[in-house]
């Protein structure tokens, strides 16, 4: 598309750009972004991308009641990546002079070899959204007010119970500015911050066995959302009364067993039994349990399962992916039927398929792959008190430690921080942490019953792959599971 | 820049810190450059290549500590740093225990720990490239049930590290290391499978060769085909050296210095006793040559050491920085450990499990039903009680034989329990920073149909 017809255009030009972050922080012209983007080019690549990133971040700990340890930090770089055919080259530079910039161009183009084939098209501005209207970002507000945030936090672990003896606080803030330029003439920028608050918490009977308990949560919000909405009380009380329930758990059951998993972070559930296995570049490749399933039955047909990118605040949520495609949410399994998978810029390219929004990377210093943002099941029909009451005997699963997935056999485990037994349709005795298993397409097979409780995780989710983490949402009603293996001793 | 240039700008730092205000100042720089070749179906897939330097500072003022980092290494960028280190020390609390190591404490020199080779930087890119394809050829071409990879690769880097503090210490150290892996999926009767194998070397001559690698990568996926559910029951289960290693996480884990002054470790006031089967010494040392958790001094400045962490069953130390040390009226054991970021934690040097007398397959051969585990899943295990559950895979032994795959499944006992009945192989598998020996745990719960 020519800029002089899009109405939009003109903000992609000087004036626009000369006021983003890059251009006023580091002197960075769109025409060294176009040079940029042509030396990527030289060598005859197909296609080329510039991932310009400056984070700064702040994290805070308090650890016995002291504040032990604050650090603030700096981390910026541009990525310069070239595609020819199914071949990628990837450079990146910590520095952003030009010199080191035009290097690490010449360094990607090598993948290449050839004449210059590919016209760079001007580039153009794509529509603006804000998904996260933060005007001062936590990481902009007085440190004192942070600081008291954890503060708060550790005088509420230790409020709930006499019983808690220890209790550490983690407070992190990240504010990323990104500026991404592609050769087919896209170009984004994109403010991004994130804020998450944790808190761990030990109890103690008398001289008994310490339990841990850990909650916590937050998003891409301002700092009075931790002051009024989601309070460090909130996440104190929960992980001090996960550690106080602890006390009396009992062990877990061994073997098959019927499972309920409460509304909510159990949904990691989805992110390892279908996210993962349905990304693009595991598919293309043909090493995913799910590979060459588009349009087959994959879970029971109560399972309506989507990856959204674009609600409000949430932890996973971005305006633009990381390779400057708009984020959209993407339906991945439809009343059972899977529907579609998670596709970046390489695999849409390959595969001739859109892209879903779905590129993201850790920093400019890693490539982008197809990820997950916000996954999680819509609503069923179920009162979420009926599901339970359906039980005769069984384990409910409130909360998990995380989980993990071997995509090519399927098979995923995840790890339970807080359960209870269901007996005779009612929650009864504590149960011991215990790692449940299961294979991705038969566990989502055996869902007999789903609620009507849509809930979202508190935003708190880190999803790691080929050693890339990125920050990530999951959510999940009430559901049934009939006979998932229970990794117990009882 | 140089090693010189390094060291040089890390004691500039320092100083600046101590004139903004600093009662200490420590400063850390790392310069790394990377290279990665990844090969997939015979035809390069992705090449990467790029350097990156970062500095990290943290300052004592009083009894206060506040640190920072940067990758903006202009002046500028320093200089913001350095403030910004000072000024969080006046937000953080008193801390009787906060500070330094002492000035005595230090590194008196650096030892060359053969941590650096040229063989690596001499290689080309084609070699490399080289080397990832033919891992990934040799395992595609090992057995016809191999149906697709997810590729062979080589990676490598070369390092440079510098550690200076107001203490007049500055050192540092060249390192290398380079790495080839295979990648191969295996399909049969519907079900598919994907395993690796890989070879790391500080000296690139050191490395496996690529053959070999893409056929143990090969056979590991090969072994796994067919698996099935097994039924819960309590049974012996043998840890194979490469999920063996993941005890000693665990066991690292609980002898953290921080988990001990926070009672949150099952190992927390065992010093002394029995904690484990007398067959079990477990060994962190920092100072072998050319291993990949050796360095000459930690990230405080203190020497490593050889600690003997369990000696024949006994909890004989846990592993400290200067912080905990002072917490719990010890001294440190040279274990501080920081990326460039941060206050310092605590981290391993090599951290290995001393042979025993007989090899995992005389293990085997002595067992008339239980479990040989060669992949372990998910984190369900808790350091704090000890509780232990996690997803596995591998091979069922029967009468003595590895009878059929099985997957699936879960383990579950106690890390006390496991320690308590193992018996240590004679066939460790040295690599990396942490190894182990084959493993035979008493019985667990394996849970599955």
């Amino acid at each position: 598309m020519n800029s002089s017809e899009n109405t939009r255009g003109s903000r992609a030009f000087e004036p626009g750009f000369g006021s983003s972050f890059f251009a006023s922080k580091f002197g960075i012209t769109l025409r060294d972004v176009e040079n940029y983007l042509s030396e990527a080019l030289s060598k005859g690549g197909d296609y080329a991308d510039l991932y310009f990133e400056y984070v700064a971040s702040t994290s805070i700990s308090i650890d016995e009641s002291i504040i032990k340890s604050a650090t603030q930090g700096v981390s910026m770089g541009v990525g310069v990546r070239v595609i020819a055919g199914e071949r990628t080259g990837y450079a990146h530079s910590g520095d952003l002079s030009r010199a080191k910039i035009r290097s690490a161009a010449r360094v990607a183009a090598m993948i290449a070899s050839g004449p210059s084939k590919v016209e760079s098209v001007p580039l153009e501005e794509g529509s603006k959204r804000n998904l996260y209207p933060v005007v001062t970002a936590p990481g902009e507000t007085a440190l004192q007010d942070r600081v008291e945030l954890a503060w708060r936090a550790d005088r509420a672990a230790r409020d709930y119970d006499s019983k808690i003896f220890q209790v550490q606080v983690a407070w992190v803030d990240n504010l990323r500015e990104v500026l991404i330029a592609t050769s087919d003439g896209k170009l984004s920028f994109d403010r991004q911050p994130l804020a998450r608050l944790s808190v761990y918490a030990l109890a103690r009977d008398g001289s008994g066995v310490p339990q841990q308990g850990h909650a916590g949560g937050g998003g891409r919000r301002e700092i009075s959302w931790f002051q009024n909405e989601r309070t460090p009380e909130f996440f104190a009380q929960d992980a001090a009364r996960q550690a106080v329930a602890q006390l009396s758990a009992v062990d877990a059951p061994a073997g098959e067993q019927t499972v309920v998993l409460g509304p909510g972070w159990p949904g990691v559930l989805l992110h390892e039994a279908v996210g993962h296995g349905l990304e693009a570049d595991f598919n293309r490749k043909g090493v995913s349990a799910f590979s060459g399933r588009i349009g087959q039955k994959v879970a029971s047909e109560l399972c309506t399962v989507v990856d959204d990118g674009t609600i409000n605040g949430r932890r996973g949520s971005l305006n633009v992916d990381d390779e400057g495609n708009p984020t959209q949410r993407n339906v991945l399994i439809e009343n059972g039927i899977l529907r579609g998978y998670l596709q970046d810029t390489l695999s849409s390219r390959i595969l001739g398929t859109p892209v879903t929004g779905s590129g993201r990377r850790e920093s400019y210093a890693s490539l982008p792959m197809p990820r997950m943002t916000n996954t999680f099941m819509l609503a069923g029909e179920s009162d979420p008190q009926d599901v339970i009451r359906s039980v005769k005997r069984g384990l409910y699963c409130a909360n998990f430690a995380g989980g993990q997935v071997d995509i090519t056999s399927g098979n995923f485990v995840f790890s339970a921080s807080e359960s209870y037994m269901i007996e005779d349709g009612r929650l009864t005795r504590a149960v011991k942490n215990a790692t449940l298993i299961g294979n991705g397409p038969e566990a989502l097979g055996r869902i007999a019953m789903v609620g009507c409780d849509l809930q979202l995780d508190e935003g708190i989710g880190v999803c790691g792959k080929e050693g890339q983490s990125v920050p990530v949402g999951v959510g999940m009603p009430t559901v049934r599971i009939d006979g998932m293996t229970v990794g117990g001793t009882a | 820049m140089t090693l010189d240039d390094l060291k040089e700008l890390a004691v500039q730092v320092v100083r600046k810190a101590m004139g903004a205000g600093a009662s200490g100042a420590e400063c850390t720089v790392s310069d790394s450059t990377e290279f990665s070749a990844k090969v997939r179906l015979g035809e390069l897939e992705q090449l990467q290549q790029a350097g990156s330097r970062a500095m990290g500072v943290r300052v004592v003022a009083g009894r206060k500590m506040g640190s920072s980092f940067t990758s903006d290494l202009t002046a500028d960028g320093i200089d913001r740093m350095v403030r910004s280190a000072v000024d969080l020390a006046t937000y953080t609390s008193e801390d009787p225990h906060a500070g330094m190591p002492d000035a005595e404490e230090m590194a008196s020199s650096v030892l060359d720990l053969g941590l650096y080779s040229d063989s690596v930087a001499e290689l080309s890119g084609d070699m490399k490239i080289e080397k990832a394809r033919r891992a990934e050829a040799a395992a595609l071409a090992f057995d016809p049930r191999i149906s697709n990879s997810e590729g062979g690769s080589f990676d490598s880097n070369l390092g440079l590290r510098v550690f200076a503090n107001s203490h007049g210490f500055c050192g540092g150290w060249r390192s290398s290391s380079c790495s080839v892996s295979a990648v191969p999926v295996a399909a049969w009767d519907g079900g598919m499978e994907r395993d690796y194998w890989y070879s790391i070397a500080r000296d690139a001559g050191q490395l496996e060769d690529p053959e070999s690698v893409g056929r143990r990568a090969a056979q590991r996926v090969l072994r796994r085909l067919g698996a099935v559910k097994v039924e819960t029951q309590r049974v012996p289960v043998i840890f194979e050296q490469r999920v063996a290693r993941s005890l000693l996480g665990h066991i690292f884990e609980a002898v953290d210095g921080r988990s001990i002054y926070r009672e949150s470790s099952f190992l927390a006031g065992k010093l002394g006793e029995k904690v484990a089967h007398e067959g079990l010494t477990v060994i962190d040392d920092g100072t072998i040559p050319g291993m990949f958790g050796s360095q000459p001094f930690d990230d405080e400045g203190v020497p490593t050491r050889r600690t003997a962490v369990i000696e024949r069953g006994i909890l004989k130390s846990y592993l400290l920085n200067s912080y905990a040390a002072r917490k719990l009226g010890m001294r440190t054991t040279g274990n501080a450990s920081r990326g460039v970021s941060g206050n310092a934690g605590i981290g391993i040097g090599n951290f290995y499990v001393e042979s025993g007398s007989r090899s995992g397959d005389e293990m085997v051969r002595g067992i008339r039903n239980g479990f040989f585990v060669t992949e372990l899943i998910g984190n369900g295990v808790n350091t704090v009680t000890g509780d232990y559950s996690r997803g596995a895979a591998g091979i069922w032994i029967r009468d003595g034989e590895l009878a059929f795959p099985v997957s699936e499944v879960t383990i579950a006992g106690t890390l006390q329990e496991m320690l308590a009945v193992a018996e240590i192989g004679s066939d460790p598998e040295v690599r990396g920073s942490m190894w182990s020996p084959t493993v035979m745990i008493g019985e667990m719960t394996v849970a599955g149909r």
